[in-house]
C-alpha cells in the first residue's frame, strides 16, 4: 500500500486517493466542430507511461484535486503540487 | 517405533502434559509441542497423504517448510481445516485428522492410486478427459482433489484485529542475527520492533546447541531480548512477516492462540532488515517422498527445540559441511549416525512405510531413518516482495539478496552468511549502512543437483507429486519457461508454494536445458509468504463498519409510528408503514395520497449549493439543460450527464439568486453528484469564483403530496400565499417555520400538487408533528418509499439507475431539445452526436400496460421481437407495479425504436413464460398535468 502527499493533508494511504487523469489532457472546445477522432481521443486515449509520470488525483477526503509526479515502476514518489499552482 | 523423546532439553514443559487424537489414536505430547513434535515423541510416522498418487507421508521439515503433514483440526466443537502439523501448536483436546486420506493416513483407501502412476503423469488429466467433453469429468474430479473440507459452521468470534504502525527499523526473524540487529538499533537510538514467527527467540540456536558468546543458548537469548526492551525495542513473538507491499509496509500476522484469528498489523518501516534465516533443500533421489526421510535441520530442530529424537538408526546423507555438527548432535542423544556422502553416486531409498536402508552409489546403509541435506537455501521472499533482485553464489550453490534495496538489507543466513559469526558481525553493522567487508565462511558443499535421466521416482514436488519425470515430459512438451513449467505439472503451487521444490525443479529444468540455474531463473515470489486465513484481511471490515447506512434525524419517529425500515440507495428509509402486509400497506398508502395526501420523508434528497460569480455559467455547463436562463425563485428539472453522454442523475436545480444555485440530486446520488461538481470546478475554473457545498444533512426534508396538500401546508404558519396563481409548480419560496428558516419547494415526485418542505434538522420533528396533525383531519398520513415507487411510476417519472442503463441517453427518455438547441458548452454534449447516439434503434422509454388478470410484469423481464426465425431481446421491464389508482397493473421499460412503437403490443419474455403488452406512453395518470397544477 503505498503513501501518498496530499498538497494539503500530507502523506496518507494510497485507499483515500483516486485518479482523476493524466496531466496534459485538456477538454476539446465544443462549441465548435469536433471531429469523432479527436473526441474519442479525448475520452479514451491514455498514454500510460511506464516510469516517470504526471497525473492528477484527488484526495477524497479533503477533495483537494492536485498533481503528483510519480514513477509508475518503481513506485516512487517524487512530489504533489495543488492543481492550481501547477505551472502546466 | 522411531521417534522418541529424549529425557531432558528442548523448551517443551515436561510438567505440562497434553493429551490429543490423531486419527482416531489417542496420545500426549507436552505443552510447547507442535503436532508434528508430539506426534514423532509417540513414534507416529506417516501423518499424510500426497495430493494425487495418494503417497504416504511423513513431515519433511519441522517448521513452515514441510508441505507434507496437514490435518483437520478440531477443537471445542469448532473444525479448523488445513492446519500445518509442524506450525501448529498443541491444545489439550485436540482432534486432529489428516486431509486428503480415509480413513487413516497409514491406511488411506485411496493408496492404491499409487499403481496407476504410469498413467497420471504431467497434464494427465487435461489430455485425458478432453473427449467428449471436460466438463462431464470435472466435478468428479475436483471432489477428489482438494485438501482439509470446510465446516459449515462459522466460529463465533472469529474476528481479526487490524493495527496500523510505525517504526524506524523492523527486523524480520528473532535468531542470533535478528536479535544482534535488533539490538544494536535500539542501542544506537532506533525505534525498533523484532519479530518472530516462533513464541520463543532464538531462531537456528536451539538446534545448534553450542554456547553463543560464552552463554547457552536460552540465557544468551534471554538477555539479548533483556537489552533490547531496556533500549525502547519492541518484541513480537508468534508473528510471521507474510509480505512487504508498496512503500515499505510490511504485513504482520500475530498468532493469538489456536481458535483465535491471527491480528493484523499494517507495519510502516523506516527500514527492514531481514533476518529470514536459510532452509535445507531436499536431496533429489529414488523414494526421497517416503516416511522417514527429512532435513537434517529438521531432526536437529525437533531435539533441541522439542526434546524429539527422529530415530535411532540414522542415515545421513548430505552434500555440505554443516551435517557434521549435526551428526555429532544427534549422537550426543543417543542415536546411531551414519554420515554418507551424499555426492558418491545414485541415491536410493529402500523399504516401504519405513526406510530398512539407503543405498549411494551401490554401497547399502542400513538405517531406521533418513536425514537428507542438499544444501542450504537463504529464505529470500521478503526480499523478492519488495522488488530485490538475487544474485547466484557458486561458492554457495544457492541464490542470495542481490543489489541492497535502499531501504532493506538481508543478514545472517539469508543473506548467505551461514557461519554464526559473519551472521553476528553482519547483524552488528546493521545500525550503520554499509556492507561487511570479510566472510570466513566455513561453509562448503558439493552442488548436487537432480540429475536427468536417471533411475526410480524421485520427487521434486511432495505435496503435488510432481517427479523428476514429470519436469523432463514437460521439457518435452515445450513447457520449458520455469513459470509454464510451474503450471503445467503444479510444480511449487504446494500449500508451501515451493518452499522445498523450486530449486530442484529449477536445477532440473536448467539441467535438462543444459543452461545454469541463474539463466533460468526462479518463478515470482508473491505473498503471503505462508497461509493466512482470508480472515487477517477483513476484520472489522464488514457490514456496518464496511458501508454504513445513513440516517435519518427522524427515525426514531418513523419507528415509533410503525415503519418497516430498510435500505434505500444507502439510507434507512421507511418502506411502509403500520402492521398491514407489505402489498396492502402499498395499496392503501398509494390510494390515501391520490385521495388525500401523502406525507413523506425526503431528507435523503441532496442539496448541493452552488454559489459565486461563476455559478451561473457552472451550473449550465454540468447540466444538460439550459439553466442559465432560470430565474431566481423559480425550479427546473434538469439531467447531468458523464462526458459520453449518459445520463448520471436527475433533479431539480433551484436558482436563490443570481450567484446562488441548489441542485437537488437523487437521494442515492448526493456523494457521486458533488465529487463531480468538485471535479469539474478544479478543472478548468476559477476555484475562487466558484464554490460547491453539500447541504444535504442540514436540511430536513418534509413532503406533503395530493388533493389536500395546500390546506395542509397552510397550517404551517409561514404566512405563504399557497394558491396556485402566487405559488405555481416549480417554483420556491423562502420563509419561517417556527423562528428557523424554511424552504418550500413546489416540485412533483407523484403527479400531484406536492410541497417539499425543508427546514434545519433539528426542527424536524416539529414540522412532521405538525403536517401529521393537518393531515390527520383530512384522512392524510404517511406513506413510505414503496407507495412513492408507486406514485411515480403512475405519473411515468422515472428513476436514474432503475429506469435507465449505462447507455441511456437522454434523447432516448423523451429529452431531445437541449441535444438539438442548447447552444452553449456542457458535459457530455460532443457525445450526444457520436455514431452510437444516432442509432435508430437505440433503446427508448416507454411504459407498458397490461391487462389485470395476469398480474404485474415481472421487473427484468425482456421484451423480444423474433428475426430471421430467432428470438431477439429488443428490450427491458424496468419498472412494474399494480396500480391501486388506475387499478391496473403498469410498467415502464427501455425498448429499442419504443417511442415509435406506442399503441403496438409486443411479447414479454420471462423464465420461459411469455407475456403480451401494449407500448403505452410513460404517463399513465393525468397526461394533460390539472392534477399536477392544481
Amino acid at each position: 500500500m503505498q503513501l501518498f502527499p496530499c498538497p494539503f493533508c500530507g502523506l496518507r494511504d494510497e485507499r483515500e486517493f483516486q485518479f482523476a487523469g493524466e496531466v496534459g489532457k485538456t477538454r476539446p472546445n465544443t462549441s465548435e466542430p469536433v471531429s469523432d477522432a479527436d473526441w474519442d481521443t479525448y475520452l479514451n486515449t491514455q498514454r500510460n507511461e511506464k516510469g516517470a509520470a504526471r497525473e492528477i488525483w484527488c484526495h477524497l477526503p479533503c477533495q483537494e484535486y492536485f498533481v503528483m509526479e510519480r514513477d509508475t515502476v518503481s513506485m516512487d514518489v517524487f512530489g504533489a503540487i495543488a492543481l492550481r499552482k501547477d505551472p502546466s | 517405533m522411531t521417534g522418541s523423546r529424549v529425557g531432558s532439553g528442548g523448551l517443551i514443559d515436561r510438567t505440562k502434559p497434553l493429551s490429543f487424537c490423531f486419527d482416531g489414536g489417542a496420545y500426549s505430547g507436552f505443552s510447547g509441542d507442535t503436532l508434528a513434535s508430539a506426534l514423532l515423541a509417540n513414534g507416529v510416522r506417516v501423518m499424510g497423504r500426497s495430493f494425487k498418487y495418494h503417497r504416504p507421508r511423513g513431515v519433511w521439515g519441522a517448521w513452515f517448510d514441510d508441505p507434507n503433514a496437514i490435518f483437520n483440526i478440531r477443537l471445542a466443537g469448532d473444525e479448523f481445516p488445513n492446519c500445518q502439523a509442524t506450525t501448529t501448536h498443541l491444545v489439550d483436546g485436540m482432534k486432529a485428522r489428516a486431509v486428503n486420506a480415509w480413513p487413516t493416513a497409514r491406511a488411506d483407501l485411496k493408496g492404491g492410486l499409487d499403481y496407476f502412476h504410469r498413467w497420471l503423469g504431467a497434464g494427465f488429466y487435461y489430455k485425458t478427459f478432453m473427449w467428449p467433453d471436460w466438463r462431464l469429468f470435472e466435478p468428479a474430479i475436483r471432489r477428489m482433489a482438494g485438501l482439509g473440507h470446510l465446516d459449515r459452521n462459522t466460529v463465533a468470534g472469529y474476528v481479526s484485529d487490524q493495527l496500523h504502525d510505525t517504526c524506524d527499523v523492523l527486523v524480520i526473524g528473532g535468531g542470533a542475527a535478528g536479535l544482534t540487529a535488533a539490538r544494536a538499533c535500539a542501542e544506537a537510538g532506533q525505534e525498533v520492533v523484532l519479530i518472530d514467527d516462533h513464541p520463543e527467540l532464538g531462531g537456528g540456536l536451539y538446534r545448534r546447541g553450542l554456547a553463543i558468546e560464552g552463554e547457552a543458548p536460552e540465557e544468551w537469548v534471554a538477555s539479548q531480548q533483556k537489552a533490547i526492551r531496556q533500549a525502547g525495542g519492541r518484541v513480537l513473538t508468534s508473528t510471521t512477516g507474510f509480505g512487504v507491499f508498496d512503500h515499505n509496509l510490511v504485513g504482520l500476522a500475530e498468532h493469538r492462540g489456536f481458535s483465535s484469528a491471527p491480528r493484523l498489523h499494517r507495519m510502516r518501516a523506516g527500514r527492514i532488515v531481514m533476518a529470514t534465516g536459510a532452509l535445507d533443500r531436499p536431496i533429489t533421489f529414488a523414494n526421497n517422498d517416503r516416511p522417514g526421510i527429512m532435513s537434517v535441520e529438521a531432526a536437529t530442530e525437533y531435539l533441541g527445540r522439542y526434546g524429539v529424537l527422529v530415530g535411532r538408526n540414522i542415515a545421513l546423507v548430505s552434500n555440505n559441511s554443516f551435517s557434521k555438527p549435526a551428526a555429532e548432535r544427534l549422537r550426543a542423544a543417543g542415536a546411531e549416525v551414519t554420515e554418507c556422502d551424499a555426492t558418491r553416486g545414485p541415491i536410493r531409498a529402500l523399504g516401504g512405510k519405513r526406510p530398512s536402508c539407503v543405498e549411494i552409489g551401490g554401497q547399502r546403509y542400513a538405517c531406521d531413518t533418513i536425514l537428507a541435506s542438499g544444501g542450504l537455501t537463504p529464505v529470500v521472499h521478503l526480499w523478492r516482495h519488495a522488488g530485490g533482485k538475487l544474485d547466484w553464489r557458486d561458492d554457495l550453490a544457492a541464490f542470495v539478496p542481490g543489489n541492497p534495496g535502499k531501504s532493506m538489507i538481508a543478514i545472517g543466513a539469508a543473506n548467505g552468511s551461514f557461519d554464526l559469526e559473519d551472521a553476528l558481525a553482519e547483524a552488528r553493522n546493521s545500525a550503520r549502512s554499509g556492507s561487511v567487508s570479510e566472510r570466513r565462511g566455513n561453509y562448503r558443499i558439493t552442488p548436487l543437483w537432480p540429475k536427468p535421466g536417471s533411475k526410480g521416482r524421485q520427487w521434486i514436488d511432495f505435496q503435488h507429486d510432481v517427479t523428476l519425470k514429470d519436469i523432463e515430459q514437460a521439457a518435452r512438451e515445450n513447457f520449458v519457461s520455469v513459470e509454464h513449467l510451474k503450471r503445467y505439472t503444479t510444480l511449487g503451487m504446494a500449500s508451501d508454494q515451493g518452499k522445498t521444490s523450486n530449486m530442484a525443479g529449477l536445477a532440473a529444468m536448467a539441467a535438462i536445458q543444459g543452461k545454469s540455474i541463474p539463466e533460468t531463473g526462479t518463478t515470482t515470489f508473491r505473498p503471503p509468504f505462508v497461509p493466512v486465513p482470508l480472515e487477517l484481511y477483513r476484520g472489522h471490515n464488514r457490514g456496518q463498519m464496511r458501508n454504513p447506512l445513513k440516517r435519518l434525524p427522524l427515525e426514531a419517529v418513523h419507528r415509533a409510528a410503525g415503519a418497516a425500515m430498510g435500505e434505500y440507495g444507502g439510507w434507512l428509509r421507511p418502506g411502509w408503514y403500520g402492521d398491514k402486509s407489505e402489498e396492502e400497506a402499498i395499496r392503501a398508502e398509494s390510494k390515501m395520497a391520490r385521495d388525500a395526501a401523502g406525507i413523506f420523508d425526503s431528507s435523503p434528497l441532496g442539496k448541493i449549493e452552488v454559489m459565486g460569480p461563476d455559478a451561473e455559467a457552472f451550473v449550465n455547463f454540468i447540466y444538460y439543460n439550459t439553466i442559465k436562463t432560470l430565474k431566481p425563485g423559480s425550479i427546473r428539472y434538469g439531467f447531468m450527464l458523464t462526458e459520453r453522454g449518459i445520463v448520471y442523475d436527475d433533479g431539480v436545480v433551484s436558482r436563490l439568486g443570481p450567484d446562488r444555485f441548489v441542485i437537488s440530486c437523487s437521494s442515492s446520488h448526493v456523494d457521486g453528484v458533488n465529487a463531480l461538481l468538485e471535479a469539474w470546478r478544479q478543472d478548468g475554473n476559477d476555484p475562487d469564483r466558484l464554490f460547491v457545498h453539500d447541504t444535504t444533512a442540514n436540511w430536513a426534508t418534509i413532503t406533503v403530496s395530493g388533493p389536500k396538500a395546500r390546506e395542509m401546508v397552510g397550517e404551517l404558519g409561514t404566512g405563504l400565499d399557497f394558491s396556485p396563481e402566487s405559488f405555481p409548480h416549480m417554483t420556491f419560496r423562502e420563509a419561517a417555520f417556527q423562528g428557523a428558516p424554511a424552504r418550500i419547494a413546489r416540485v412533483s415526485f407523484t403527479g400531484d400538487a406536492s410541497y417539499e418542505v425543508a427546514v434545519p434538522a433539528a426542527k424536524a420533528e416539529t414540522l412532521w408533528e405538525t403536517l401529521i396533525a393537518a393531515g390527520g383531519k383530512r384522512g392524510a398520513g404517511p406513506i413510505g418509499l414503496e407507495a412513492l415507487s408507486v406514485l411515480r411510476a403512475e405519473k411515468g417519472y422515472l428513476i436514474v439507475g432503475k429506469d435507465t442503463d449505462g447507455e441511456t441517453m437522454p434523447h432516448d427518455l423523451g429529452f431531445g431539445i437541449p441535444r438539438l438547441k442548447k447552444q452553449t458548452e456542457f458535459v457530455g454534449d460532443r457525445s450526444l452526436h457520436g455514431e452510437v447516439a444516432k442509432l435508430e434503434t437505440r433503446r427508448q422509454f416507454v411504459g407498458l400496460a397490461v391487462t389485470k388478470p395476469s398480474g404485474p410484469l415481472p421487473v427484468g423481464a425482456h421484451v423480444v421481437d423474433i428475426r430471421e426465425g430467432r428470438t431477439v431481446s429488443i428490450g427491458i421491464v424496468t419498472s412494474s407495479y399494480d396500480s391501486a389508482c388506475l387499478g391496473e397493473p403498469i410498467a415502464l421499460a427501455l425498448i429499442e425504436r419504443g417511442q415509435a412503437r406506442v399503441g403496438e403490443y409486443v411479447k414479454i419474455l420471462h423464465l420461459g413464460e411469455t407475456r403480451v403488452a401494449q407500448v403505452a406512453s410513460p404517463c399513465f395518470l393525468d397526461p394533460a398535468g390539472e392534477r399536477l397544477n392544481a
